[in-house]
């Protein structure tokens, strides 16, 4: 296993295995998450980089016969204790998904939302959080005089910058993104790098993603994934320019994958 | 090209425009029925009109002896038991139908939605007799009673949960409708339920909500057309039902306050006094009542539509 030195994890994976019925998906993944810088999940289909993202906020449990053992630690408290409440939990860590995925109502409403499940705003207030999470998300300038239309009426660029809005609206501390480009145009596609790179100020980020240049763009961190198990985890510079590994080296020079 | 060729593309293109032809005719053919229905309605309740005009709206006489008719009594017996069948109906189906798709085990999942649906085959007439032997007296021995004695007292409402407790009545065949329209509404919820993407309930999921704030704020606005159109199809249902409401409705040409006394509704006093009715404007009476029972289907189907379009601009509009 490579070790790399976090001085401040924000997350600490140790020992996680995950189960999908009897199938192990996840191997014994130990990995920390530096606070307020990106992490990529990089990795051939079928890895466990989603099943892995989709731990950090139990996402897993809407379904059946889909269990997690070990620790996920946020800021040193275990996320997987079923003593944890859940719906506190995913407030504090937001995720974006592969497809946009605004609600049927208005672009207004579709920020406010998650909003409105934890605060009591008023209208004052909740104008301009609407306001402060659109213009993090880059979207203020091209929604501001719309803000009553429907958030399914955007172009698909738009829309996912939507829901990064909405995720980003409840002030979470973890923003997970799992491959949030992959439905989307090149253009689009460097839109939401660039925001990636804003949006780490202030949110530890963790995205998954299936394009390789797209981790070495955005991210400091990454982590390469190989039928359930973590092969490497390293600076992304290091990784992309020096691997240790035989098997990370064939992956990203497109050898094998 | 081949002369063999050329026959077969003509005869193809034939076949082609004989095709369309037909689905066009099907197409015209439901409209062309619809209006010769209304045709036929209008003409065969032309007497009627001319005797009584738009009183016969208003009036609640009921009197083949002497000739005097009016349709009010029907028409509220077939809006109240609606309206009551679907109060009782749509957060039962809700309910059934959340079950169904987001809390129920893996191997409830079939059977259950097998018996919602062989419930919705069952004839009317079962619902009926069922209604009348079975049900009817436990109603009228336990829950008129209590409704007497608990409601009944309360001023305002009192008045409409007073009376005999007879177990045949307004209340009774709401009751029964409304287990007649539960299938109906239920299936309709259950398949636009199955096809909200799971990715939007996981983005709501995401946020911190919780199960009833997704379905209740994400999955229900997604589906609101799919859930509108099951519950007109309830509704089209109760308007429209005869057999098992003729058996408990009681067939009174009363006007009651009470729900717990015997009413009618329009297709049972049509499916009850066809056979006996002699004379012209008895039988004019009666098929106006069926223009108007046509009448309100429309009406109400109408109301859907606008209700929707008001929830979409609501929503806000597409770009």
């Amino acid at each position: 296993m490579t070790t790399v030195n976090i001085t401040t994890p924000k997350i600490v994976v140790k020992d996680l295995n995950f189960y999908y019925g009897n199938y192990r998906a996840l191997k014994d993944i130990n990995l920390n998450i530096a606070e307020k810088m990106v992490t990529a999940f990089i990795g051939p289909s079928g890895c466990g980089k989603s099943t892995l993202l989709r731990t950090f906020n139990r996402m897993y449990e809407l379904y059946p016969k889909q269990k997690a053992t070990g620790g996920i630690l946020l800021d040193g408290a275990n996320m997987l204790d079923p003593k944890q409440d859940l719906n506190m939990l995913r407030a504090k860590i937001g995720m974006v998904f592969q497809k946009p995925t605004p609600f049927p109502m208005s672009i207004y409403d579709n920020i406010a939302f998650g909003v409105k499940l934890y605060e009591n705003l008023s209208k004052h207030d909740m104008d301009a959080r609407v306001e402060w999470a659109l213009k993090k998300a880059a979207l203020w300038v091209e929604v501001k005089d719309k803000l009553k239309q429907s958030g399914t009426g955007l172009s698909g660029g738009q829309q996912q910058r939507l829901c990064i809005a909405r995720a980003i609206a409840v002030k979470p501390q973890v923003l997970l993104l799992d491959e949030p480009t992959s439905a989307l145009d090149p253009i689009s596609t460097a839109h939401i790098e660039k925001l990636i790179d804003e949006l780490k100020e202030d949110f530890t980020i963790v995205i998954v993603t299936h394009n390789m240049q797209q981790a070495a763009r955005v991210s400091d961190y990454t982590a390469y994934m190989y039928l359930g198990d973590l092969v490497e985890f390293g600076e992304t510079s290091t990784i992309f320019t020096n691997p240790k590994r035989k098997e990370t080296e064939d992956y990203i020079t497109g050898r094998f994958g | 090209m081949s002369l063999q060729l050329e026959v077969r593309l003509k005869r193809q293109a034939v076949l082609d425009i004989l095709f369309r032809f037909m689905t066009r005719i099907s197409a015209f053919g439901v409209l062309a029925l619809l209006v010769a229905i209304l045709f036929s309605l209008v003409v065969g309740s032309m007497p009627a009109i001319r005797a009584f005009g738009f009183g016969f709206l208003t009036s609640s006489d009921w009197d083949p002896v002497n000739d005097q008719f009016g349709a009010l009594i029907p028409i509220i017996g077939t809006l109240i038991t609606s309206g009551i069948a679907l109060l009782i109906a749509i957060p039962v189906s809700f309910g059934i139908a959340i079950f169904l798709t987001e809390l129920s085990p893996r191997v409830l999942r079939r059977p259950l939605g097998i018996a919602i649906e062989l419930l919705a085959g069952i004839p009317s007439i079962i619902y009926g007799m069922w209604g009348l032997f079975v049900f009817a007296p436990l109603f009228a021995d336990h829950v008129e009673p209590w409704l007497n004695e608990h409601i009944g007292t309360i001023s305002y409402i009192g008045p409409f949960f007073s009376g005999p407790p007879m177990g045949i009545g307004l209340l009774t065949a709401s009751i029964i409708l409304s287990i007649m329209v539960i299938p109906f509404i239920t299936s309709v919820m259950r398949d636009v339920f199955d096809v909200v993407p799971p990715l939007l309930k996981e983005s709501a999921y995401g946020l911190g909500a919780t199960t009833w704030e997704v379905l209740w704020q994400v999955v229900l606005p997604y589906t609101k057309v799919g859930v509108v159109g099951g519950i007109m199809l309830g509704l089209g249902r109760a308007l429209g039902e005869t057999m098992a409401v003729t058996f408990v409705i009681g067939n009174a040409h009363e006007l009651s306050k009470s729900l717990l006394m015997p009413g009618n509704s329009i297709s049972s006093a049509l499916a009850n006094e066809f056979t006996e009715a002699v004379g012209e404007l008895y039988t004019s009476s009666l098929i106006e009542l069926g223009l108007i029972l046509f009448f309100i289907t429309f009406v109400v189907l109408s109301i859907a539509r606008f209700m929707l379009y008001k929830l979409g601009k609501r929503e806000g509009s597409h770009a």
